[in-house]
């Protein structure tokens, strides 16, 4: 675990320092914004569905997809972050308690 | 994604309204402080909750610091995937520090000693505090005022939380494995108002589901990521042959920072 969590933390402080030097040219380069910006979208997505309706290597549906619906709406009625999380936790932790 | 940025302008170095306007810049910083923080205290529970050490979970907090890079690390080890993927899948949502850095060098016009300390504190809510100001100074300001709060206390969180769920015995009947998908669906949210960043979370998710069963644990993330990605720019390509637009790339960037 060790290797991993320090390689991953000083390679995302170094990404932050390369971010003070890189030139210009880079960051006004269309299609490296585009990606940029869709890079984040894509894996929080893939991370949500995989966290929620997977368990190891199957698909799994359980009390976390209540738990997932459950902040859908929350977040459609605008709640504040830790709310959403909240909701989420109640709901699903709900659902376990009577099934 | 429509709102007008002061990307390109550039900033003043007098303001006239500066030193009045700064206690409701520190008043901000503290106040999203506060509001990180909240968050942080999630992040110390689900990542121990998921199998890792007090420590470990205050490494994470103190030098990785980027929250979404953290709950991902977290999320793929608490799911049964390797440790390593997990830090891969961290490093991928960790660049666009990297290009918050290249935005904000314009702004701060940092002294070259101030810039491995400066870098720690490039985050979403640093940045999105940063940009918003009118004047050098007020830029400034927001920049180290909102870094340096939510750093101590995002910290601070993180210790609390990662010490109350070591004292729960299975985390699961609080239903914390519900936690982490919806932390990072309200960090995505503000993110799917036009049409293809929600064609790209869709083709995501199911590219990601359906390599469940043949890749080991973790790796459908990237998977995803790399297809949703091809697929991007592939839609950039064909909308540049049609029509150009004269967005400025910066300012597209600048606007997701609302998470």
């Amino acid at each position: 675990m060790w290797p991993a969590i320090l390689l991953g933390s000083v390679g995302c402080y170094a990404i932050k320092l390369l971010g003070f030097s890189l030139p210009r040219k880079v960051v006004e380069n269309k299609g490296v914004m585009h990606v940029a910006n869709l890079l984040p979208v894509a894996l929080l997505t893939a991370l949500i569905a995989t966290q929620t309706f997977t368990s190891g290597r199957h698909l799994q549906l359980d009390a976390r997809a209540a738990g997932l619906l459950a902040a859908v709406v929350a977040v459609r009625l605008k709640a504040p972050f830790l709310v959403v999380v909240a909701v989420a936790c109640a709901v699903a932790a709900l659902v376990r308690l009577v099934s | 994604m429509s709102e007008a940025q002061p990307t390109d302008r550039e900033l003043s170095e007098c303001d006239p309204d500066w030193p009045a306007t700064r206690p409701s810049v520190i008043r901000d910083a503290v106040g999203v402080g506060i509001a990180t923080g909240a968050y942080g205290l999630s992040f110390g529970a689900i990542s121990t909750a998921s199998g890792l050490s007090v420590l470990q979970t205050c490494v994470l907090s103190l030098v990785m610091f980027s929250g979404g890079s953290q709950f991902a690390l977290v999320g793929v080890v608490g799911g049964g995937g390797a440790a390593m993927t997990g830090a891969a899948t961290a490093l991928l949502l960790g660049v666009r520090n990297g290009f918050y850095g290249i935005r904000l060098t314009r702004t701060l016009r940092l002294r070259r000693w101030q810039r491995p300390i400066a870098a720690q504190l490039v985050i979403d809510e640093s940045t999105a505090m940063t940009i918003v100001r009118a004047s050098r100074p007020a830029a400034r300001l927001a920049f180290w005022a909102t870094g340096i709060s939510v750093f101590v206390l995002w910290n601070l969180a993180t210790v609390i939380g990662a010490f109350a769920a070591e004292l729960l015995r299975d985390p699961r009947t609080l239903g914390l494995d519900a936690a982490a998908p919806a932390a990072f669906l309200a960090l995505m949210a503000p993110r799917l108002r036009s049409r293809e960043p929600r064609i790209v979370a869709i083709v995501a998710a199911v590219v990601a589901l359906a390599s469940v069963p043949f890749v080991p644990t973790g790796v459908p993330v990237l998977l995803a990521a790399a297809v949703a990605i091809a697929a991007g720019s592939g839609s950039l390509r064909r909308r540049r042959r049609i029509e150009s637009d004269d967005e400025t790339p910066a300012a597209t960037a600048i606007d997701e920072v609302s998470a």
